[in-house]
């Protein structure tokens, strides 16, 4: 596997917060990444320090294996779509492609002109004056036909309907497909785009919690629901990460793959199992880590 | 048609795989491509590329370069022969157990089971036609 970012004891503070708090990690070509977390994490930290809008207060940051900042060389084969990108006041989307043309390499105009339709963008209408959804479908579409060795689409989604986000999402399989490419992806919704990306990363509290293969982490987690003192005994010695009760049934999401030998003593007992999903893994390792925090600074 | 809980390239070696046992997907017949596979349960290719190989390792399906992915010969009864095994493991084992319980004999099993595949039988074919 070639790496194509390396990130090295990365850590950004803003006064008295961390926002990214001394992470490693590596991105390889060709990959598209889930770049998963809460508000405030710190992906929108790290997206900018990769991309040289924003400096790193520490750590090593290597795109392309060289450093990003003021690096022409670097920066025309990345492309970084923001959820609060700004455009002059009078620009119209034409003026926004045209310029996307000029910087990116390997821009395609046949794929801009197919999106502009697809999406339906008024191309008369001031950037200023277009609605969220839009805006962002003008971002979307720099994105995607940029065709950028890395790209980084922030939250590309916001305003975008349900339809239009499939669109997108769609596209963005198509045009991978046919020209693969570095693409992360970062975004709240999260099962949403959970078959899209190949690997997953998670930051909390400016740190990676989760850095792995999307398809590894499917059935890495299961809820088992049932009679309180069965569900006890069977997730005895398991790591539990949530847990509910109503009356005498409670429903409890451990870690860890279910071997036939589990489901069958499941079975015995009597108890369900229901899936987790990528959402509902990343909430419950996030909140459970939140409290292991919490705990750990009561103490 | 995707399931929550299981990796997605299991789940799309068996699509491609029940295709086969059903008859659907003929040996010697051109089988699904990745790219289509992704675009079809609009997946990510890598992981898709998963499935296939894991596909192409087994037996089941070769790659004819320059043309695509074809059903290999003898492809069927392979995969014939392993689901009896995953039967037999995920059914016919806890219905051992239970029978046990219950103290019913293979005689008395085999009388259940050919009851209900008479009544079964007559519930499917009776009325719908």
């Amino acid at each position: 596997m070639t790496s194509v970012i390396e990130v090295e004891h990365l850590t950004k503070r803003y006064r008295d917060t961390i926002a990214v708090d001394d992470i490693t990690f590596a991105i390889e070509k060709d990959v598209i990444y889930g770049l998963l977390g809460r508000n405030g994490a710190g992906k929108t930290s790290v997206m900018s320090i990769l991309t040289a809008q924003n400096f790193a207060t520490s750590g090593d940051v290597r795109v392309f294996g060289e450093d990003p900042y003021e690096n022409g060389r670097v920066l025309s084969r990345v492309c970084f779509v923001r959820e609060s990108q700004k455009y002059p006041d009078d620009a119209k989307p034409p003026h926004a492609f045209a310029t996307a043309r000029l910087f990116f390499p390997n821009w395609s105009q046949e794929l801009c002109d197919r999106l502009v339709a697809e999406f339906e963008l008024p191309m008369r209408t001031r950037i200023k004056k277009l609605s969220r959804g839009q805006l962002s479908a003008v971002g979307v579409i720099i994105g995607l036909a940029s065709r950028a060795e890395i790209t980084f689409f922030d939250e590309p989604y916001l305003g975008l309907d349900a339809v239009a986000r499939q669109l997108f999402y769609d596209r963005l399989v198509e045009d991978y497909t046919a020209h693969p490419r570095t693409v992360i992806l970062s975004s709240h919704l999260i099962d949403e785009v959970a078959n899209l990306i190949e690997r997953v990363l998670v930051i909390d509290h400016g740190r990676i919690i989760m850095d792995e293969e999307t398809d590894a982490v499917r059935d890495r987690a299961a809820t088992i629901v049932g009679d309180t003192a069965a569900v006890d005994a069977f997730v005895a010695g398991r790591e539990v990460i949530h847990r509910e009760s109503l009356g005498h049934v409670s429903s409890v999401t451990v870690i860890g793959t279910l071997s036939p030998d589990d489901r069958r003593r499941l079975g015995e007992a009597g108890l369900e199992v229901a899936p987790v999903s990528l959402q509902q893994l990343i909430v419950r390792t996030t909140q459970h880590t939140d409290t292991a925090r919490t705990e750990g600074a009561a103490r | 048609m995707i399931e929550e809980g299981r990796p997605l390239f299991l789940q799309i070696a068996e699509s491609v795989e029940d295709s086969i046992i059903d008859g659907s997907l003929a040996e010697e017949a051109q089988a699904p491509s990745t790219n289509e596979l992704a675009a079809f349960y609009r997946i990510n290719p890598a992981t898709a590329a998963k499935g296939v190989n894991m596909l192409v390792d087994k037996g089941v399906i070769h790659k004819r370069r320059g043309i695509g992915m074809f059903v290999s010969p003898g492809a069927r009864d392979l995969l014939l022969a392993e689901r009896r095994t995953v039967f037999a493991d995920r059914f016919v084992e806890p219905l051992l157990d239970e029978a046990r319980k219950l103290g019913l004999g293979a005689d008395d099993l085999g009388q259940l089971i050919r009851e209900r595949m008479t009544a079964s039988h007559t519930d499917t074919e009776g009325p719908a036609r």
